[in-house]
């Protein structure tokens, strides 16, 4: 399904934002624009627990906000055990008649090291003892907010300030670990991964997220000009280039039945994506052969198992 | 107790500080020029646009308004000057130019 | 129906915690703690305790979910002890800066290394800078009415700080005294609905948690400060009223056999009931000595404490841990409430109970000895420890 130009976007998304514009992300952020998209599809009905990163440093700076649903940021690592007490808190307040019954979502936010890192261990406990909550994760591989340090999303080859390139290194000699099949291991309803480059699919995704009852976890590629250091109008086309060359392959996995949302028969040639980027430009081309490999293979893994659990 | 008050000065004191420093007030921050941020800025030429809203999707800032015509214009209020809006649309209305000098 | 009956103190707070009709309680188990989570979870699988039970997968997560559970309003309870209390120091500080009222039994615990599950203050006073209203409780009935007591304090609108309740880990956590349990209906007159004015709710929606960059925190940091002070007054009036409701009263400083007291022992916790044997005996035989027992550590009680000991002239402070490099944390603090007073005690700091180790009666009769000797000496600037195997070091305190 290719991304049409869509006519009368306005009636089919909603214009409501529920975070304010005097935000503070990057020019041309890609995670702001995932941010506002999900939102889109969240709807106003939500508990929002936030990581501390870009998303929260941009949006909640003493004394304004630029939320407009209620919103809590305590600490770095613990988002995924915050929402398990509010969604705890919630439900038994409910049952005991002490606040009316509704439909209230609660929205886990961070960033890659805040759920691959220094946060999963919070996030998988959440997982395993099956509270109903959306767990978004928006990665700009590194530690953006402060610094562009290199994280456990940093996919190999990207050149991050505490792993960069170098005479003796070509930055990060590790491979992307891969957040969402950790999420499908944990058999939960409901997996994505996502990018602002299209934004039906990835609003699409995160209604269905919203609608599970249960955990779910949407994996959302954040383009970051600064950190990934590009042109700041380049956001959306290298989006679209990181699921076009299968670096970052679209698809969900329901109850554990994979589907591919965008299968292209030919990747195109990830040099084309690396090398719209700062990050890559030391690599030469043995190490683009590595990566291109890299894909080749992964890709092949996920079209099996596409095939092997299909939806 | 105000919130509207952006400027921390002198007399932003610790008596004005909400328990635990709890934000009452929704979207407060949206009294904050983000538009001295940029270095250049969209122009719409209104005879191509063909009203897709991609523009208005796309923007980051959701610095961009839908009007009752069916066109947008952007806010230059907070407009930091990306040119995602001028990448994505297919008609090549919208160009960049640089912000002049004040 | 008002009963006497025989509970272990972790059983007791367990009680105290379905009597105040608790929301959600999140924790994870550890020595020795664990009867308070066990008790708890069978109170939940039997129905005694209609409450949301979250086995979080660490400390961490404990007390952070308990912050996400008082956010949008619910009444929370959580227990650690020892390395849980370490592991969650960062979410501790959270909870008070945030003012969320959460409710916390710490079954006093040494710190490793070398690891030990036995009982010493060394948690306790890793913690003293949190913010957080933290008493220290010498019996069983205690642990139940203190708990009780947390929940109405913490969660006045006038306070909203997360409260401590310390237990001495195993010399009172897993010790079985009779407990006077009340009706519910005395609990429920007690204890009113907890009611956060900042509840998270998508129809008033609100940011918790922001950032504060230089030119602003320190006005959140001193506003924080002020309130925490101001919640002594609560303090004082929840003893009141639960002393009015329960006939059993509390104070900040308890006195025991004060009168004409020319030397005094202060003690914090359970090793206060040993100690007053010592007490007992040397009035016994006509000695002017009297003990004192610090239960309200924070706010640390100034005028009670300086009031309590303004009379003697040698004050023997017991610690149950060692600030390194420095002396003991109470002595240290206790001292410096002093410096100014006129006229103010010799104050002597003896240091024993680490890890487990146990104190006797006899072990207090030697502390009482050995501070008066110290005292008379005039080298009261030296500690000293009590029940270490080996020659006495001393050292500057």
């Amino acid at each position: 399904m290719q991304e049409k130009s869509i006519k009368f976007g306005k009636n089919l998304v909603t214009t409501e934002e529920l975070f304010t514009a005097g935000h503070s992300f990057c020019i041309g952020c890609g995670e702001a624009l995932a941010l506002r998209l999900a939102c889109k599809a969240l709807g106003s009905s939500v508990i929002i627990a936030n990581a501390t990163g870009c998303i929260e440093i941009c949006t909640s700076p003493l004394p304004v906000t630029s939320w407009r649903v209620p919103w809590i940021h305590t600490l770095f690592e613990n988002t995924a055990a915050t929402i398990s007490g509010i969604e705890a808190g919630l439900k038994i307040l409910m049952k005991k008649g002490r606040i009316p019954e509704r439909d209230i979502k609660c929205v886990a936010v961070a960033g890659d090291g805040g759920t691959s890192d220094i946060g999963i261990q919070a996030l998988s406990g959440a997982f395993e003892r099956n509270h109903d909550f959306l767990y978004l994760c928006f990665d700009n591989e590194a530690y953006m907010n402060t610094g562009i340090q290199r994280s456990s999303a940093t996919p190999y080859g990207a050149s991050t300030t505490t792993a960069p390139a170098g005479k003796l290194s070509i930055g990060q000699i590790t491979r992307k670990k891969n957040m969402a099949e950790i999420a499908v291991a944990h058999d939960i309803p409901y997996v994505a991964t996502a990018c602002p480059s299209y934004p039906f699919d990835l609003m699409n995704k995160v209604k269905k997220g919203a609608e599970v009852k249960g955990p779910s976890y949407i994996h959302i590629l954040s383009p970051c000009p600064t950190g990934w250091r590009h042109v700041s109008d380049l956001t959306i086309e290298i989006g679209r280039l990181a699921v076009e060359t299968g670096i970052f392959p679209l698809y969900e996995v329901e109850s554990g039945r994979y589907r591919l949302n965008i299968d292209r028969p030919n990747l195109k040639p990830v040099e084309e994506y690396l090398k719209l980027q700062g990050r890559y430009r030391h690599l030469m081309n043995k190490e683009i052969g590595k990566i291109q490999a890299m894909i080749n293979e992964d890709y092949v893994k996920l079209t099996k198992k596409v095939a092997a659990f299909a939806a | 107790m105000t919130q509207k008050r952006l400027k921390i000065g002198i007399d932003f004191t610790w008596r004005d500080m909400e328990v635990g420093n709890i934000v009452t007030e929704a979207g407060s921050a949206a009294l904050r020029r983000t538009g001295d941020w940029r270095s250049q800025r969209p122009i719409t030429d209104k005879e191509k646009c063909n009203k897709c809203s991609l523009c208005w999707l796309y923007c980051p800032d959701a610095a961009i308004k839908p009007l009752e015509d069916g066109y947008y214009e952007t806010d230059l209020f907070y407009c930091k000057g990306c040119g995602i809006c001028a990448k994505v649309c297919p008609k090549g209305a919208i160009t960049m130019t640089e912000e002049e000098e004040k | 129906m008002t009963r006497r009956v025989a509970l272990e103190a972790s059983h007791a707070v367990a009680e105290a915690v379905r009597m105040a009709d608790v929301d959600v309680i999140a924790a994870y188990p550890i020595t020795p703690q664990t009867h308070i989570p066990e008790r708890l979870a069978e109170m939940v699988a039997d129905g005694e305790l209609n409450a949301a039970y979250v086995p979080v997968e660490s400390e961490h997560s404990a007390m952070s979910a308990c912050l996400g559970a008082a956010a949008v309003g619910a009444r929370t309870f959580t227990a650690t002890a020892g390395q849980g209390l370490e592991l969650m120091h960062e979410v501790v500080f959270a909870a008070s800066s945030m003012r969320y009222p959460v409710v916390m039994t710490v079954c006093n615990r040494a710190l490793s290394a070398p690891l030990s599950v036995w009982g010493d203050h060394s948690d306790a006073m890793a913690v003293r800078d949190t913010a957080w209203i933290q008493v220290f409780c010498q019996k069983s009935q205690e642990a139940f009415d203190l708990t009780l007591w947390a929940f109405r304090v913490g969660e006045d609108p006038k306070v909203l700080f997360p409260v401590m309740v310390h237990l001495d880990g195993f010399h009172l956590s897993h010790v079985t005294e009779p407990v006077i349990l009340p009706e519910q209906e005395e609990v429920d007159r007690f204890l009113p609905r907890f009611h956060y004015p900042f509840a998270l709710d998508p129809n008033r929606p609100m940011t918790h948690g922001g950032f504060g960059p230089p030119d602003i925190y320190s006005e959140a940091k001193i506003a924080q400060e002020l309130a925490f002070r101001q919640s002594k007054e609560v303090v004082l009036q929840g003893w009141k009223e639960f002393g009015e409701i329960f006939g059993r009263y509390y104070c900040p400083v308890e006195s025991y056999r004060v009168g004409g007291a020319k030397t005094l022992l202060m003690t914090m916790g359970s090793f206060t009931e040993t100690a007053k044997i010592v007490i007992d005996e040397r009035r016994g035989k006509g000695e002017a000595i009297g003990l004192i027992s610090l239960r309200l550590w924070r706010p640390f009680p100034f005028e009670e404490f300086r009031q309590a000991v303004k009379d003697a002239e040698i004050l023997i402070i017991f610690d149950r841990c060692i600030s390194p490099g420095m002396g003991g944390p109470v002595f240290s603090e206790v001292r410096s409430a002093l410096y100014g007073e006129e006229p103010r005690p010799k104050v002597v700091s003896l240091i024993g109970g680490l890890g487990g180790r146990d104190m006797s009666d006899k072990d207090f009769d030697y502390v009482v000895s050995r501070g008066k000797e110290i005292a008379e000496k005039g080298s009261e600037k030296m500690l000293e420890t009590v029940g270490v195997r080996g020659e006495v070091i001393r050292m500057r305190g």
